[in-house]
């Protein structure tokens, strides 16, 4: 290596052109160019399937690129392993952790190192870095026993150990609560002053007007912009990620909210596994024609909430009740005929099944509510025409209603189980992360469809992980964290760090302003 | 006295062959595959085992062609499973039902011819303390090798970076495979390690617990030694305390057999099978227990196209 | 590496049905290796196991016995497998069903009438049910993994016949041997074509295939199979039982194994002896396999292992081959086929080499 430090500080630190990269059917990456000094935190912004993890994989060794050049402090370079990355200084902590659950933490940290280091000195090391940086842990506790938070310090203390140039940090908020958040800046830009470049990839826009210096905006694959931060407001970084796709969000429509139609009361679910949540007495109400929004990180719940109403679990009759029928110990069809319907997290292998025709995901289903079984064998022609109906409606871009879920773009599946669950005419709809992992334009039209859904009268709960997405369609809102859900308000009264309070553990408002109050 | 010293070394004897290859399978799921063909790695083992011996009249000779095979036979279901994606349950069954023909095959000549199976090597002067001496320190090498290799997969598995990859492998393939590891790679040399282990238990089954050749002479012990590892909660001790304990029911209904306690020889044949359903039972009970324990990638097939 | 794999969007189906056919091309290509290393005449040793068998009416006859027990057992152990139930004990159900019904011919052996044939049938189904009922209770009640149990009680069922045939059930002017008395005419499966053992069994058997085909294809409980077996969380979220799935997989193979065992000691063996099968129990697995899952697959591929069998006896008769060829054979279909079932998922590609040429 040569030159002065004085050159070296000038220099970019990583330089990208030319990246390309294809998988069967789609050009994720399309002659992309990216450039980053040292202590520059620079985002990399896009939409769900922009291409922005593609180019990052190619960054940390995990794909090879078709074509295209990496420059590395000025020298060419090949990264062909994530190993090879990390000795050139580049270190990576992934949106879906790379950690091992049965592990403890002082192992799941030495398998990211490369060389067999000491382990007293590892841990004193690991120990220094928590400290200095506010990043608590204790070494011997296993994985499965953390918080998504605390796994997150241990990929961040991983990447940290091994004295990086270059952290890129894909979508490191979506599992944290609006001041963890806070906490995470505050150790991203204390890295950033002592010389470290961060390359952080969002499409959380006023993440990166309060992170970023620079932006690298892609769409399709390819850079549409790359922008000074400061010159930008949320708008226009918008319009340049998501094109003509922008449109005006439709104004929220106050209904008045009709009888109760799903009454949750002091609902208590015991774990049913080692790693699931317990749920712990939960008291909500869902009124005909409003959606109740339920905030919450990952990992807190949500999912046995949503089994919970829909009866994939079964509880004590009382502690269930649609339309004041009490159903805690009906069985999911059962309640599919008192007018409930519900879209599962998971959309391959829970809500639709994979290499199955979208005809024969309807009738999985709806057989009941549509008598779908003529004579016990199941009547093919009338699924198909049920299915042809929701492809039309919803717009889903599909090869015919014979074609395999699998087939279809996760925007695309997603329209199909909502518009399937919504055709059935629920009376009651229980949807969990309505638009994850959904284009803006798909997440439009699921969002109009709800909220038509209740205009015409339905009880709808959206339990979601994106905080925009519920202050947008929903009536009032709640969070739910660590088994419990808290008081519900009126969406138009609280603000994104109210509910933040919630999400963090607050029965409720007041509560949270003493605890405040005390601190 | 008399008759409690030979009870116990035929335990030994019994449950060597299931040590092994509950060992090896056990180090296979740990990496997160599951490779049901346990029972027709032993007999390819045995048979190749025997045959060399046979030929050759070289015990050390036969020992390593009975590893060869079996970890041959395992590089089969490797290459399926790994590399082409098959599923390891059918592959498994597959290599259990190939292994079966092709030890009958093999070994159609060898029905009938004898061999005085693998000498004792006492250790010297411990073997000669009363009673621990001939219980302990009188046996042949593989009666030796079977309690050096679960210290050494105890030492490895709990104390060595190797192991501690093969865990967290088995752990998570993506992650592990995100953080840089050779998930495959890893993989096929666990199989091959269950292999060579299947080999050598069935080269004892063929060399020493009773030397000559039968077919079909493995008769279940690779599906117990499936069990046995479940019932081990994939921990290498237990797995050792369930072959000895399995070694035990087996001896224990010969000798009732021997002695004639009135009952139909088939009836205590069927002991040791009852005997692992009821201990499979018993340890599912307690559904967290197994999930805190297995490998959470067990059976799961990888493919690593990021 | 020099190839590598590319997932498909979806999966193909015409290499569904052609992966068989290359499996099969590639068994009968280490099958002529495998003859010639055994120093046979491989285009003799082919003829002898392929074409020889069914030069006669005879043969074609022997075809459709073996073919009974297992198009039967791979019907249900297919179905059961789309559900993720792993029933491979289905030998010793087959066992149990066989005692079950061979007990009702020996305990009337001195009367005849139409009716103890069916009544025969009938507990031979419901024996194989019993039997697969252990692994169906121990796996819904206490999570015991069903290979194994299943796996167990086929050791199980089989000592249980050899003490039945050595003790109480041995035929009392047989010379100590250690067989059943032979069944009367009422107990015997009737021949329906003559100049052969071809007999009612098979057209049972023809009768089950078409069953499974319409409860697959067309059936609530064949769709609720599809989806467990598939996407259990799916089948949940569906608001199916997957306990009510595994009693009826087990039950439906406990069931078709025990009727099989009654049809093999009541048709062409025509008593109790030590050894009832070879291996139809475990050779099923690998004809649900070749038959893709499918009825119709196992309709063709039970006739086709089944020509495998007469192929070993007719290849040890006239080249002195042994017996044990068979099971290598089909050991190889069964690894062939699922090795060639990659391209259903997959294609195969040349790896695209990085050339960094360096001056």
């Amino acid at each position: 290596m040569t030159g002065t430090n004085e050159e070296l500080l000038s220099d970019p630190l990583l330089k990208l052109s030319g990246m390309t990269r294809s998988f069967p059917g789609v050009l994720a990456n399309d002659d992309v160019h990216l450039t980053l000094s040292p202590r520059e935190i620079h985002a990399l912004l896009g939409e769900n399937g922009a291409g922005k993890s593609t180019l990052v994989k190619m960054i940390y060794g995990i794909l090879k690129p078709d074509a295209g050049e990496i420059t590395w402090k000025g020298q060419r370079v090949s990264i062909n392993s994530p190993a090879y990355a990390r000795r050139l200084g580049i270190a990576m902590v992934f949106q879906h952790f790379s950690l091992f659950d049965s592990l403890t933490v002082f192992e799941n940290i030495v398998l990211g190192m490369d060389i067999g280091e000491n382990s007293i000195d590892l841990r004193q090391e690991i120990a220094g870095i928590s400290q200095r940086y506010g990043l608590p842990l204790d070494p011997d506790q296993h994985v499965y026993t953390l918080s998504v938070g605390e796994r997150q310090r241990i990929e961040i203390i991983r990447c940290l150990l091994q004295n990086p140039g270059l952290l890129v940090m894909d979508e490191p908020t979506s599992v944290l609560t609006p001041q963890e958040v806070e906490k995470l800046f505050e150790t991203l830009r204390q890295l950033a002053a002592e010389g470290m470049a961060i390359l952080y990839i969002s499409h959380k826009l006023d993440e990166i007007k309060a992170l970023c210096s620079h932006a690298t905006i892609l769409r399709g694959g390819r850079v549409v912009d790359s922008v000074a931060v400061a010159h930008e407001t949320p708008h226009t970084l918008a319009a340049k990620m998501m094109g003509e796709a922008l449109a005006k969000e439709p104004e929220l429509k106050t209904h008045t909210p009709g009888e109760v139609r799903l009454s949750l009361d002091h609902l208590n679910v015991a774990s049913s596994s080692e790693f699931g949540i317990p749920l712990k007495n939960i008291s909500l109400e869902v009124r005909a024609g409003e959606i109740l929004g339920i905030a919450g990180v990952a990992g807190n719940g949500q999912d046995e909430l949503r089994m919970a109403i829909s009866g994939e679990i079964t509880v004590n009759a009382d502690q269930v009740r649609i339309d004041g029928k009490d159903c805690g110990q009906l069985k999911p069809n059962a309640r599919r005929m008192l007018g409930l319907s519900s879209v599962p997290e998971e959309r391959l292998g829970h809500g639709a099944v994979s290499s199955m025709s979208l005809s024969e995901n309807s009738f999985l289903t709806a057989f009941l509510r549509l008598g779908l079984l003529s004579g016990g064998l199941i009547n093919r022609g009338a699924c198909d025409r049920f299915t042809g109906g929701v492809i039309e409606r919803f717009r889903v871009k599909a090869n015919g209603s014979q074609a395999p879920a699998e087939s279809l773009s996760g925007g695309n599946l997603q329209k199909f189980i909502v518009g399937r669950e919504i055709r059935q005419n629920p009376e009651l709809l229980v949807v969990s992360q309505p638009t994850w992992g959904v284009d803006a334009g798909a997440a439009r039209a699921i969002h109009d469809a709800l909220r038509d859904l209740a205009a015409a009268g339905a009880a709808v709960l959206v339990i979601s992980q994106d905080l925009d997405e519920l202050m947008q369609i929903s009536d009032r809102i709640a969070a739910i964290c660590a088994g419990g859900v808290s008081a519900t308000y009126p969406a138009n009264r609280v603000t994104v760090e109210q509910i933040g309070l919630l999400m963090a553990g607050a029965q409720t408002l007041e509560n949270a302003a003493e605890a405040g109050h005390a601190a | 006295m008399e008759i409690l010293i030979p009870t116990l070394l035929t335990i030994i004897t019994a449950a060597t062959p299931l040590l092994f290859a509950a060992i090896g399978e056990m180090v296979a799921e740990k990496s997160g595959v599951l490779n049901l063909g346990v029972e027709g790695m032993m007999l390819v083992g045995a048979v190749v085992a025997f045959a060399t011996v046979h030929h050759t009249g070289s015990a050390t000779a036969a020992i390593l062609a009975g590893i060869f095979a079996g970890a041959g036979m395992s590089a089969i279901f490797g290459v399926l499973t790994l590399g082409l994606q098959s599923s390891q349950v059918a592959t498994g069954l597959a290599l259990t039902i190939f292994g079966t023909g092709l030890s009958a095959l093999l070994g159609q000549s060898l029905v009938g011819v004898a061999y005085d199976g693998l000498p004792k090597l006492p250790i010297p002067l411990l073997s000669e303390i009363p009673l621990i001496g001939p219980l302990l320190f009188n046996h042949d090498i593989l009666v030796y090798a079977s309690i050096a290799i679960v210290i050494g997969v105890a030492w490895f598995l709990k104390s060595t970076r190797p192991g501690l990859i093969l865990r967290a492998v088995g752990n998570s393939h993506d992650a592990a495979h995100a953080i840089g590891y050779h998930v495959l790679k890893i993989r096929f040399l666990a199989i091959l390690f269950g292999g060579a282990m299947a080999g050598i238990a069935g080269a004892y089954l063929s060399l020493a617990y009773s030397p000559l050749w039968i077919e079909n002479m493995s008769a279940g012990r690779g599906w117990i030694a499936l069990a046995l590892v479940v019932f081990a909660t994939w921990r290498t001790w237990r797995v050792l305390a369930g072959a000895y304990l399995f070694g035990g029911i087996t001896i224990l209904q010969l000798h009732a057999q021997v002695i004639g306690v009135g009952i139909p020889s088939q009836m205590m044949t069927m002991l040791p099978y009852l005997a692992t359903i009821l201990v499979l039972v018993l340890i599912s009970r307690d559904q967290n227990k197994i999930k805190r324990n297995a490998p959470a990638c067990i059976g799961k097939p990888f493919h690593p196209t990021a | 590496m020099l190839l590598k794999l590319v997932r498909r969007p979806e999966a193909s189906r015409s290499m569904v049905l052609l992966s068989p056919l290359i499996a099969l091309g590639l068994t009968l290509l280490s099958g002529i290796v495998l003859f010639m290393f055994m120093g046979a005449n491989p285009g003799q040793a082919l003829y002898a196991f392929f074409i020889e068998p069914l030069t006669s009416l005879y043969g074609w006859g022997e075809l459709g016995v073996k073919a009974t027990p297992l198009a039967l057992i791979a019907m249900a152990l297919s179905i059961g497998f789309r559900a993720g139930v792993w029933n491979i004990g289905a030998e010793g159900q087959l066992t149990l069903g066989a005692i079950c019904g061979a007990g009702i011919a020996l305990w009337l052996h001195d009367i005849e009438g139409f009716w103890i044939l069916p009544l025969m049938i009938l507990f031979s189904i419901l024996g194989g049910m019993a039997w697969a009922a252990i692994p169906a209770f121990l796996r819904t009640r206490f999570n015991a993994n069903e290979i194994l149990v299943s796996l167990m009680l086929t050791y199980v069922a089989i000592l249980l016949l050899s003490y039945l045939v050595h003790g109480p059930w041995r035929d009392p002017d047989g010379f100590n041997f250690p067989e059943s008395r032979v069944f009367n005419d009422s107990a015997t499966v009737p021949i329906i074509l003559d100049g052969t053992r071809l007999h009612f069994g098979w057209l049972l058997a023809m009768a089950a295939v078409a069953g499974a085909w319409i409860l697959m294809a067309r059936t609530l409980i064949g769709f609720q199979v599809k989806v467990i077996g598939e996407a259990p969380a799916a089948g949940r979220y569906a608001g199916f039982s997957i306990n009510r799935i595994i009693w009826f997989a087990l039950m439906l193979s406990g069931g078709a194994a025990g009727l099989a065992g009654l049809l093999e000691v009541a048709g062409p063996i025509g008593q109790l002896q030590p050894t009832i099968s070879p291996g139809y129990g475990f050779t099923a697995i690998i004809v649900a396999f070749v038959g893709r899952l499918h009825p119709v697959g196992v309709l063709l591929a039970s006739h086709l292992v089944a020509l495998s069998y007469l192929g070993g006896e007719s290849a040890q008769i006239t080249l002195n081959l042994p017996l044990a060829v068979t099971g290598v054979f089909q050991g190889m279909l069964l690894f062939f086929l699922l090795a060639s079932d990659v391209l259903i998922h997959y294609r195969i590609r040349p790896a695209a080499s990085v050339a960094v040429r360096e001056l």
